[in-house]
């Protein structure tokens, strides 16, 4: 039988895991009037961030992530800020995440009057949206609602032998139960083409797997020159490693063994379920809000040096691949991994995991969200402003 | 007892060693099986598993990481020297 979770209820079919009232600056000189309504209101979510103007070959995709993450289950409702004057334009955002029937208002700072009477208005409409948000309860969703997006940063030498492997094991059964998974971050992928080709669920995913992965190892090759091989050359792994492939292939183990069954851009949200690829950076700041604007209702965070980083909008589970740096940063970490070095079955390990997720679904808070480390939402961007 | 290796997946032939290892010990797989070190391995290296042929496939996360470039003997060091990991796409 099909495991459920404790979820809200969104009218465009989805179920948020959180209840989050977020404002959105359209544009980055909105983020003061944004900053200014997040301390009147603190139960509002801002969502700050360093774009929206002064893009070329981006725009359309920043709108499309900003977009996306308007939509995301886990919000409930959404106030988006505007300049006036911008290229991402806060009436087509609050548009665009309409399209999800959820509530959704904008205005535009230069209409309201400057920065006192935009904060004063934001607060009205921000403390509505809060009394009606507070009125939905949670209620029952299968599973396979769920998308839980998948992240590995600050890694060692035991991220692919502890912490990946072990949450391999919780995305099977998270694609078992009819979920989602997304695996990202490309330059993590280079040397495993074939072998994430051969687990596509047709030939077009393949391909499409083949050409992100190609063109992951290019760019690396044209942004860092002579500095490439010491990210996908096999001379730098003299931890035991003797190529890249093993070393790529202790990253992707966190998208278990299902097949793959879609591969999607920067800012698209699965339109399949199972195991997805997301083509992104590696630089995780970037590759999470990916992950979040594909609509991941959670986050699975593996760490072997340790990185306290969370998400605005999303609850974010973190995962330590050693005892020691487990024990240095008991705070910022949910699940030590690095116990099957003293011998703790990696089954258990994947037990306990998948326990925690099944409790931050219901409503758990993770160490990341109780540390208050939601950041900023940060933006792939690969040209210059204008 | 800490683990001495750790096997990442149930069809690898390979597993990694969780500290320095040495020649002629003898110690025991998490299933119980013995195994014979046969040269110095360091901390985080792999050591085979079986008898694998030269050609064979050498398989770590359940997955190919290339072939043995000359007959590997259990509880042998594997590494560059005895791994040919030249891409076949296999």
């Amino acid at each position: 039988m099909m495991e459920t979770f404790l979820g809200y209820e969104r009218l465009d079919g989805s179920a948020g895991i959180r209840n989050y009232v977020a404002v959105m600056p359209s544009v980055a000189c909105a983020n003061g009037v944004v900053a200014a309504i997040a301390r009147a209101v603190p139960e509002a979510v801002p969502l700050y961030h360093a774009h929206g103007c002064g893009r070329g070959v981006e725009a359309t995709m920043h709108a499309n992530v900003l977009a996306n993450l308007g939509k995301h289950p886990n919000v409930a409702a959404v106030l988006v800020v505007g300049l006036g004057c911008e290229v991402i334009k806060a009436e087509n955002l609050a548009v665009a995440i309409g399209t999800s029937n959820k509530p959704v208002e904008y205005f535009n700072i230069q209409d309201t009057g400057g920065t006192k009477k935009s904060t004063a208005h934001g607060i009205g409409i921000i403390r509505r949206m809060l009394a009606d948000a507070a009125r939905l309860k949670r209620r029952r969703f299968p599973l396979d609602r769920i998308i839980m997006g998948l992240q590995c940063g600050g890694s060692d030498a035991f991220s692919g032998v502890t912490a990946n492997p072990s949450v391999g094991l919780v995305s099977d059964w998270l694609v078992d139960q009819g979920g989602t998974v997304i695996l990202t971050e490309d330059t993590e992928m280079i040397g495993t083409s074939h072998i994430l080709e051969r687990r596509a669920c047709n030939p077009d995913v393949a391909g499409k797997i083949a050409k992100m992965i190609a063109d992951a190892e290019q760019l690396t090759h044209d942004l860092l020159g002579p500095l490439a091989p010491f990210v996908i050359s096999p001379g730098n792994m003299d931890g035991g490693m003797t190529s890249i492939r093993e070393k790529s292939l202790g990253c992707i183990v966190k998208a278990g063994s299902r097949p793959i069954n879609e591969v999607i851009g920067y800012g698209e949200i699965p339109t399949k379920k199972g195991v997805i690829l997301l083509d992104g950076p590696g630089y995780d700041m970037e590759s999470m809000t990916g992950v979040a604007a594909a609509g991941s209702q959670l986050m699975i965070f593996t760490t072997g040096r340790g990185n306290p980083i969370g998400y605005p909008i999303v609850p974010v589970l973190k995962v330590a691949s050693t005892s020691r740096m487990y024990e240095q940063m008991g705070d910022d970490m949910d699940i030590n991994a690095g116990v099957i070095l003293d011998g703790t079955p990696m089954q258990e390990v994947g037990q306990q995991i998948t326990d925690m997720v099944r409790q931050v679904l219901d409503g758990e808070l993770t160490k990341a969200e109780i540390n208050q480390q939601e950041g900023i939402v940060c933006l792939y961007t690969l040209h210059p402003a204008f | 007892m800490a683990a001495q290796v750790i096997i990442i997946h149930p069809q690898d032939n390979v597993a990694i060693a969780l500290r320095d290892l040495k020649k002629g010990e003898e110690l025991f797989l998490p299933d119980g099986r013995p195994l014979n070190i046969s040269a110095d391995i360091a901390y985080s290296h792999k050591v085979s598993l079986e008898d694998i042929p030269a050609g064979a496939a050498v398989i770590k996360y359940g997955e190919i990481i290339g072939e043995a470039k000359g007959p590997i003997r259990k509880g042998e060091w594997v590494h560059k020297h005895n791994l040919d990991i030249e891409d076949r796409k296999r």
